[in-house]
């Protein structure tokens, strides 16, 4: 389902195999597994999550869904604490998105610091509206923080447009533009040793993290700090 | 540490001397009491205020060493009259601008974007955030502000969450500046030309308090309750 690989002090988590990986109740557990060994890691100071093959993510596993008496919601809410965990995570995160992006797929994307993406194949988009799904709320309240130029938010959720590489650059949804899979991977690769080598403060990269999104991470009910807990935490480093 | 002269219809704020401007409760409260003035009393119509610099630096934050010599128990201190003064500059009844003559760094950055318009010099100074580089958490009202001031996600994302040195021509790409200019003397030029235009379409200058109170409505909620601080 997925690889953990280290180097250096980042941490490769790629999507194993050539299908598409959905998110289903099995690649979630692996997923949040993989960044509890990331959070837990001392000597990690960055992510880089991948993909192989011609998908990066192609959203919720629709079929299990189906197949199943718990149903969509089901996944739906399986998802939320994946994607605060990488809201949380105490670490720069840069997605390497090395194929199409769709719906929760999309989500998985955007939800971590950086997004690099290649340019020659591949697309981001919000299928909902083509497929008859509502958005979860949390999904709503990750774009809206993430996509924060307006039309750009109205062409993804109420156009379901497909948007490139290039695109999504130019719109402000992705950092930089790559021309292949292996080269998204090794610049987002550079860019997050790059990040690991500004060492900064774990904790405080979280929490800064949440101070940048505070409605989001009220929205995947991640506690934020008090004023008091700030103060103390500043003298303690006097 | 600070010296308030008029300019015609201009004011021009000082942050005076050649050190750091660094933010302890004099220097605080020295601004908080030039600003109280212009609060306070009425004035001209179509009036404006400049904040600027002399030096090498425009503000380089709090001061440190004030801070380690202080007790625990004051430290919040400059934090609330930081709020108070960010309170006073949204309440202010004219227009304001910001001639950033050189490098404003973390809390200097606030007293920047505190004002209505920002020009800034080219040929020296970033607009640094660097506590995340320094291993500082920000208070919820400083959160709040650079997220009404900063809404785009890159940006806010590189000047916060990377701590990114941004030259006055970045800054202008990325919407944090109005203006650039060279040196000293142009950017505070360039400001005053700035101030005389905007303050030439502003009459009421309550009415623009008002309004820039009701813009940043969720700032003015966090920096004006309690009032702050006034030493």
């Amino acid at each position: 389902m997925c690889t953990l690989e280290k180097r250096g002090r980042v941490l490769i988590l790629t999507l194993t195999g050539s299908g598409e990986h959905r998110l289903g109740p099995g690649l979630i557990s692996s997923l949040r597994s993989a960044l509890a060994t990331a959070r837990s890691d001392p000597t990690v100071a960055a992510l880089v999550t991948a993909g192989e093959g011609r998908f990066f993510s192609n959203g919720l596993d629709l079929a299990w869904a189906k197949n199943s008496s718990e149903g969509i919601s089901t996944l739906v809410r399986l998802v939320k604490p994946l994607i605060a965990d990488l809201i949380s995570l105490p670490m720069p995160t840069v997605a390497a998105v090395t194929g199409h992006a769709a719906a929760a797929g999309m989500m998985l994307a955007v939800a971590h610091d950086y997004v690099y993406m290649r340019g020659d194949r591949g697309v981001l988009y919000m299928s909902e509206l083509d497929i008859g799904l509502p958005f979860p709320d949390y999904f709503m309240d990750l774009m809206q923080a993430k996509i924060t130029d307006p039309r750009t938010l109205r062409d993804v959720t109420l156009r379901a447009k497909k948007i490139t590489g290039t695109e999504a650059k130019e719109r402000g949804i992705v950092d930089k533009v790559c021309q292949s899979a292996s080269e998204t991977v090794a610049e987002a690769i550079k860019m997050a040793e790059e990040l690991a080598g500004r060492n900064w403060d774990k904790g405080v990269y979280a929490s800064i993290r949440l101070s940048v999104y505070p409605k989001l991470c009220k929205s995947l009910e991640i506690p934020q700090e008090s004023d008091e807990a700030v103060r103390k935490h500043f003298a303690s480093r006097l | 540490m600070c010296t308030l002269e008029k300019r015609g219809n201009i004011y021009l704020l000082t942050l005076t001397g050649s050190g750091e401007h660094r933010f302890n409760p004099s220097l605080l409260s020295s601004l908080r009491a030039a600003l109280s003035s212009l609060l306070c009393s009425s004035h001209a119509p179509n009036s404006a205020l400049i904040t600027c610099a002399e030096g090498k630096f425009f503000s380089n934050g709090f001061d440190q060493s004030w801070v380690r010599s202080a007790p625990p128990s004051q430290h919040r201190i400059i934090s609330d009259l930081l709020r108070g003064l960010i309170s006073d500059y949204l309440s202010l009844p004219m227009p304001t601008v910001c001639a950033v003559t050189d490098h404003a760094a973390a809390a200097g950055c606030a007293l920047v974007l505190a004002h209505d318009y920002v020009v800034m010099r080219e040929d020296r100074g970033f607009f640094y955030m660097s506590e995340l580089d320094v291993g500082l958490k920000f208070v919820k009202y400083f959160e709040v502000f650079f997220n009404e001031k900063i809404p785009d996600n890159q940006t806010r994302r590189d000047v916060l969450l990377r701590s990114a040195r941004v030259t006055a021509r970045e800054a202008m790409a990325r919407g944090i500046v109005d203006r650039a200019a060279q040196g000293i003397e142009g950017t505070i030029e360039e400001a005053l030309r700035l101030a005389e235009e905007v303050a030439a379409t502003v009459s009421d200058g309550s009415k623009l308090a008002e309004k820039r109170k009701l813009m940043f409505s969720e700032t003015w909620r966090h920096v004006s309750a309690a009032g702050g601080s006034k030493l």
